[in-house]
């Protein structure tokens, strides 16, 4: 069997991060943003939306939402284009790849801690 | 009289680059900002992961939050926030196209289809989303 290359999974994660991104975080950070907090509409109850929360597929999604950029969209792109990106390009790549999956290890728990705590968890 | 002998060392040419090397032209600058928004979309999953460990913990937790939320600062931070994340999704659904040849019949699907395609589930989505939250 040819060997095969992680760099193709990498840009899957990368593009599914930045896809969630694109689609889903706008119109979260529109509602709890600017529309509460400014008033112009009235913020739900916390019991709504702790029974929207504790619903399993907002769950897989909201996880999804957290790990994608977090693990791999944010990293690759806050290290790439920085002004070293010189001719050194190997060295430096390798650097930035380290850098990378370092942010991105770190990103993932935290974006699942939230997720598996408290009363997310309980059963109703 | 010693004779100091020095190693023979080529000198790189690397010429130095300005940090603003990106202002001067439109299109390095829209590809930095794009770069630099990815920021802003760590800061907003961020926020969020606040709302839901806010939510996940009680009712006075939650107030704390919608407190921090409407902080003036915290509230300019996501107004900023939200401009960076429309540019990137706009950014994002633009560039689908060349990322994605899609055929069908044998023919490629026009790219403003592809386009129009992802701006449809974006405000479908959008719409759910607020329809869900704000019940």
């Amino acid at each position: 069997m040819a060997k095969r290359r992680a760099e193709p999974l990498v840009w899957l994660l990368f593009t599914s991060g930045g896809l969630a991104a694109a689609l889903l975080l706008p119109v979260l950070l529109v509602l709890f943003g600017l529309v509460f907090p400014a008033g112009w509409a009235s913020a739900p109850a916390e019991a709504h939306l702790l029974s929207v929360a504790r619903y399993p597929l907002t769950r897989i999604v909201l996880l999804g939402l957290f790990a994608l950029p977090l693990g791999a969209q944010v990293p690759l792109h806050a290290l790439r284009g920085t002004p070293a990106q010189a001719p050194q390009q190997a060295d430096h790549r390798r650097l930035l790849r380290r850098r990378a999956s370092g942010i991105g290890l770190r990103g993932l728990p935290l974006a699942g801690r939230p997720m598996s705590q408290g009363r997310l968890l309980a059963i109703s | 009289m010693s004779v100091r002998y020095t190693e023979f060392h080529p000198r790189w040419h690397r010429p130095r680059m300005s940090v603003f090397w990106w202002v001067g032209r439109r299109s390095y600058l829209v590809f930095v900002l794009r770069e630099l928004s990815s920021v802003f979309v760590a800061w907003s999953v961020v926020f969020l992961l606040l709302l839901v460990h806010a939510v996940s913990e009680g009712g006075k937790q939650y107030q704390q939050f919608r407190n921090l939320s409407s902080n003036p600062w915290m509230l300019a931070l996501n107004v900023v926030t939200l401009a960076f994340l429309l540019f990137h999704a706009i950014t994002w659904f633009n560039l689908a196209p060349s990322a994605m040849v899609v055929r069908m019949r044998g023919k490629r699907v026009p790219r403003s289809w592809i386009a129009g395609a992802h701006y449809a589930g974006w405000a479908l989505l959008s719409a759910l989303v607020a329809w869900l939250i704000v019940g």
